[in-house]
């Protein structure tokens, strides 16, 4: 038996160090560890839950707007604040964008290199891979020309020692099966995904001024206001350069507009590009269709709200699959969450599974003093707390989601879903495992696209209606507020289930706790010692060459995982 | 230089897969953020082109990753020219395709192909506390990993606000010892572009002056570079002309905000932020979060989670303000890049030293004048030589004091004071003083030169004055 360690684990979220014990050329074991703490949940405490979000933001530069909404949102429950359609629909482009950006960069930036050999690539004859761009069926954005170019990039890092992103890549691993052309188009359009992520992302900055971290939520609503269409109350003349002097709002006509492109490009990039790419990578791999598979629990907090009801439609709906049955939907709501921490770094609770609303969890690091080895033999090894749905563990993202919906039924997720598994060529059930975690995350990526068309044309109708309403601000004065209140709020980021819960006493911070997706997949062992979701994950992976691992990597990355939210 | 040489970097970079149009205007567009004369733009072209690509290793410290998320948002040159080509980016763990060991070894190869030859970045705070053992990299402190890289570097950069100061890891509540590079950089040059996250393209123009002039550009003793946080955020404001003549946003959503109004009183701290986000904004200018209708959270300043919070809370109306150095002529500098402007903030008898030094090679430094003990403007003559390849050169003038604020003319200096203490009473303050009252002495900035402050929050309540 041999213990191997991969650290750090590259292409993810924050730091992760992965551990596992092979048999006979498999994974028998596996112990995943967060090894960066922050301790966000305890700086949050005692400062103004109205600006909670900002922090919160700061859990993740790449999910921080799920954290910065789902904290807005948990404060907003507590004090009973309902925000103006406007406001919804603003945040569902600014979550919309977060979540279709984040599915081709996990695709395209993270996981590609663990399916395309870029040593390979180079190889390839642009005319040929030229030819294979156009089996893929729809219509490919790039010309041999560009593909010669992306060649000869590839070549001056990954072939000629010259470093770079692909320097001591795992390039010629028998693992490795796509024709040079195919490695040539995919990494091709890795690049063309990293520029046209950039832009869409702009939505993000056009909305909330920046990207990473737009700041323009607000409790109650968005600071971002429409411009104005009224007589200006002060007379012409009446100063010198303040009369009438508008600076421009961010929600023009032109700026509006703008957004709307960027909105039909990510249509067409996530339709023309990325959907057909993960098919193609996926029908290429059909013998992995039974690795990865886990447990077969499934997780979705649902989010995107389509109305302003109290319990509102969501795009991506709520609920959970369990044993792979997706003939079945399960009800979810915050009360089933608990975490337990018998194998984190945290001062063992008195509950073995803690409720998040009542944890307040102090961390106490006894693991072995840096320098070390190995994590092995120590009881506890991870920075990352072990969540549970009624004593579960589940594994949430994209996949989840996509399941859930279709064990929900109706709408545009299962549909699609199933078509693209159909094209696959796999059996029927892979969608339950890696290959599902292949092509799940473009569906979605195509689903939320489309939609934020709708949202962007039903904005644009309220402002011309004269409903200019962002924000309710009633509760805005913390006179108004009562001396203690509680909130939570449950939905996702593009990478799976986050939950915060708060209380709220004299005006301040009391608790704050997080549950995130990263916490959900990235689980170390619970209070039973059973596996979190994406350790059970890898027991079975096949290693065939244990110095270059690159199966492990293929199922970490499928989840996508980020440490810096699991740990928080 | 010639047409031909020019032509022939061009055809080089055409090759590259940058068109010649987005290029120029790249090298344009860095030359005057970084205050260079425009007749700057082509040695700025040609050091870009003919450089070779300096290996590049990124650390990822204590922080949420977001930095290096803003260098993947590079808007131009676009990030994979940047990361494939401008740059050897060989260590960048969000990025790369080697992990475990193999990536560790890629950081050693570089290391050991280019000692002294390559560039530091960090993002993130460095974890201190308990032998660093808050956090680990390939089961090392990744203080150790970040030391050892440090110290065979050409120069180190540390990039966000907890790479600046320990950031949000540091701030009240926080258990993990967090600091930020400097503790780590081990004396090597040192530059540090705070801000939550960093605003790429400044981090964009500090590797385009390394490549141009082959060291990290001027700073404050900070380290933060002159280009980019030599100007107070309120001072280029879009919003300012609304500060001066009392009209404000107060409450979210209503008719202020409609119209764009000052954000003041819902507790913007552009009054008190060095930074140029309204010059060069973000998302290639798209907009910065002002422009969107949210306040300015002072992200660039020291300990700014617990100094500048809560975010909301209003600033003390007589808050520091620097009337003299106005939007407009703050403005013209930047965006003219006519003339090199350095503002100092921070301690300021202690940072006007090494400003002085910077600037002495820059520029003829204008009168002294007794009247202004604190001086934060240096003015220049737009035409004078400016030597940028040897930023460090002595001074060929006698440091002086700097233009008193009654050289400036009238016309830009605006109100001398901040709203009055309840400006709703009193819209439009200030204007006839304007003239007769000399600038008050900035008082002395809080924060600078003392060590990280832990101050008590607050109450959070509402407590205007
Ligand atoms: S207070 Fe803020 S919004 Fe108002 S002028 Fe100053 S920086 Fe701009």
């Amino acid at each position: 038996m041999t213990r191997l360690v991969i650290d750090p684990v590259t292409r993810v979220g924050g730091q992760l160090r992965l551990e596992v014990e092979l048999e006979a050329g498999a994974v028998r074991d596996a112990w995943l560890s967060g090894t960066m703490y922050r301790g966000v949940e305890r700086i949050l405490l005692g400062r103004d839950p109205r600006e909670a979000w900002l922090l919160a933001q700061r859990i993740c530069g790449t999910c921080g707007t799920a954290h910065a909404l789902a904290s807005v949102r948990a404060v907003e429950a507590a004090l009973g604040v309902r925000v103006p359609p406007n406001a919804r629909l603003l945040r569902n482009l600014v979550a919309g964008t977060q979540l279709v950006a984040n599915h081709a960069a996990a695709f395209f930036g993270r996981q590609l290199v663990d399916w395309v050999d870029a040593g390979a690539a180079v190889q390839a004859d642009a005319a040929a891979a030229a030819e294979f761009a156009r089996s893929l069926g729809a219509e490919q954005p790039i010309d041999i020309g560009e593909l010669e170019i992306a060649r000869r990039r590839i070549e001056a890092t990954a072939a000629s020692g010259r470093s770079g992103p692909f320097a001591g890549g795992p390039w010629g691993h028998p693992a490795y099966r796509l024709s040079p052309e195919a490695d040539l188009v995919l990494l091709a359009h890795a690049f063309e995904a990293i520029d046209w992520r950039r832009r869409v992302t702009g939505i993000q900055a056009l909305i909330g001024g920046k990207t990473p971290h737009p700041q323009s939520f607000l409790v109650g609503g968005m600071a971002t206001a429409p411009p104005w269409a009224g007589p200006s109350k002060v007379a012409p003349g009446q100063h010198l350069w303040g009369t009438g002097r508008q600076v421009p709002s961010a929600l023009t006509a032109e700026r509006l507009d703008a957004m709307r492109t960027l909105v039909d490009d990510a249509v067409t990039f996530c339709e023309d590009v990325f959907l057909p790419d993960t098919i193609a990578v996926a029908s290429a791999h059909a013998d992995w269709a039974g690795f990865g598979r886990g447990r077969g629990h499934f997780l979705a907090f649902g989010d995107l709200p389509e109305d302003d009801a109290d319990r509102p439609a969501l795009l991506l709906p709520r609920g959970r699959v369990m044993d792979r049955d997706v003939g079945r939907l399960v009800e979810v709501d915050q009360s089933g969450v608990a975490e337990s921490v018998g194998h984190a770094w945290y001062e063992p609770t008195a509950e073995a599974l803690q409720r998040p609303a009542e944890s307040g969890t102090t961390p106490r690091y006894d693991g072995p003093r840096p320098p070390f080895e190995t994590l092995e033999g120590f009881e506890r090894y991870s920075w990352v707390k072990a969540p549970r749905y009624e004593d579960d563990p589940v594994e949430v993202g994209p996949l989840a989601r996509s399941l859930v919906a279709t064990a929900a039924g109706g709408g545009d997720l299962p549909l699609r879903l199933s078509r693209a598994m159909a094209l696959t060529g796999a059996p029927s059930d892979a969608a339950f495992g890696m290959l599902g975690r292949l092509v799940a995350p473009a569906v979605e990526a195509v689903v939320v696209a489309r939609r934020m068309r709708a949202w962007l044309d039903e904005l644009e109708a309220n402002l011309a209606d004269g409903d200019l309403a962002v924000a309710d601000v009633s509760r805005w004065d913390p006179a108004s507020w009562p001396a203690t209140a509680e909130g939570w709020s449950i939905g996702e980021s593009g990478r799976g289930a986050v939950g915060h819960w708060l209380a709220i006493r004299d005006r301040r911070i009391d608790r704050y706790s997080v549950v995130d997706a990263g916490t959900w997949n990235a689980s170390p062992r619970d209070n039973r010692g059973r596996r979190g979701a994406l350790e059970e994950a890898l027991v079975g992976t096949p290693v065939v060459d244990a110095t270059r691992p690159i199966e492990l990597l293929r199922v970490v990355h499928g989840f996508d995982p980020c440490l810096t939210c699991g740990v928080h | 230089m010639t047409a031909a040489t020019i032509q022939g970097e061009l055809g080089a970079l055409l090759e590259r897969g940058l068109s010649r149009r987005a290029f120029l205007a790249f090298c344009g567009a860095m030359t005057t953020l970084l205050a260079l004369p425009p007749r700057y733009a082509p040695r700025v072209a040609a050091a870009v082109t003919a450089s070779p690509r300096i290996p590049l290793i990124w650390l990822r410290g204590a922080g949420c990753g977001g930095d290096g998320e803003a260098l993947l948002r590079t808007a131009e040159p676009d990030a994979v020219s940047l990361l494939l080509e401008s740059l050897s980016v060989d260590y960048l763990e969000i990025l790369m395709a080697a992990s475990g060991t193999a990536a560790a070894d890629v950081r050693s190869a570089t290391m050991a192909a280019a000692p002294n030859g390559y560039l530091a970045v960090i993002e993130g705070a460095v974890a201190g506390a308990d032998d660093g053992a808050w956090h680990t990299v390939g089961g090392r402190a990744f203080r150790d990993v970040a030391r050892e890289v440090c110290a065979g570097a050409l120069g180190v950069i540390a990039v966000g606000s907890c790479a600046f100061d320990g950031g949000l890891a540091a701030a009240t509540g926080g258990t993990i010892g967090a600091s930020g590079a400097g503790v780590v950089a081990g004396g090597r040059p040192f530059i540090s572009l705070p801000g939550c996250p960093v605003n790429a393209a400044n981090l964009a123009a500090t590797f385009v002056h390394f490549l141009t002039f082959n060291e990290l550009p001027p700073a404050d003793l900070r380290g933060r570079p002159l280009f980019a946080y030599g100007s107070l955020i309120h001072n280029q404001c879009e919003r300012r002309a609304h500060f001066e003549f009392g009209e404000f946003v107060e409450a979210w959503g209503d008719e202020g905000a409609q119209k764009g109004w000052c954000l003041y009183k819902m507790g913007c701290k552009g009054p008190e932020a060095y930074a140029n986000c309204p010059a060069v904004r973000y998302d290639d200018g798209a907009s910065w979060p002002i422009g969107s209708g949210q306040v300015c959270i002072a992200c660039t300043m020291p300990g700014f989670w617990d100094s500048m919070g809560p975010a909301f809370r209003r600033l003390p109306p007589l808050a520091s303000f620097v009337p003299w150095l106005t939007a407009d002529f703050a403005g013209q500098v930047l965006v003219g890049g006519t003339a090199g402007l350095a503002a100092a903030h921070g301690t300021a008898s202690v940072a006007r030293a090494a400003l002085r030094r910077r600037r002495a090679a820059r520029a003829r430094v204008a009168p002294a004048a007794d009247a202004v003990p604190e001086p934060v403007v240096a003015v220049e003559a737009p035409a004078e030589p400016i030597t940028p390849a040897e930023p460090n050169a002595p001074p060929d003038v006698a440091p002086a004091a700097d233009m008193p604020a009654a050289d400036m003319p009238a016309a830009d200096v605006p109100a001398a004071e901040g709203p009055a203490e309840d400006a709703e009473d009193e819209p439009e303050p200030g204007l006839e003083a304007e003239a007769a009252n000399p600038p008050e002495v900035p008082p002395e900035p809080k924060l600078e030169a003392a060590p990280r402050p832990k101050p008590v929050r607050p109450p959070a309540a509402e407590d205007d004055p």
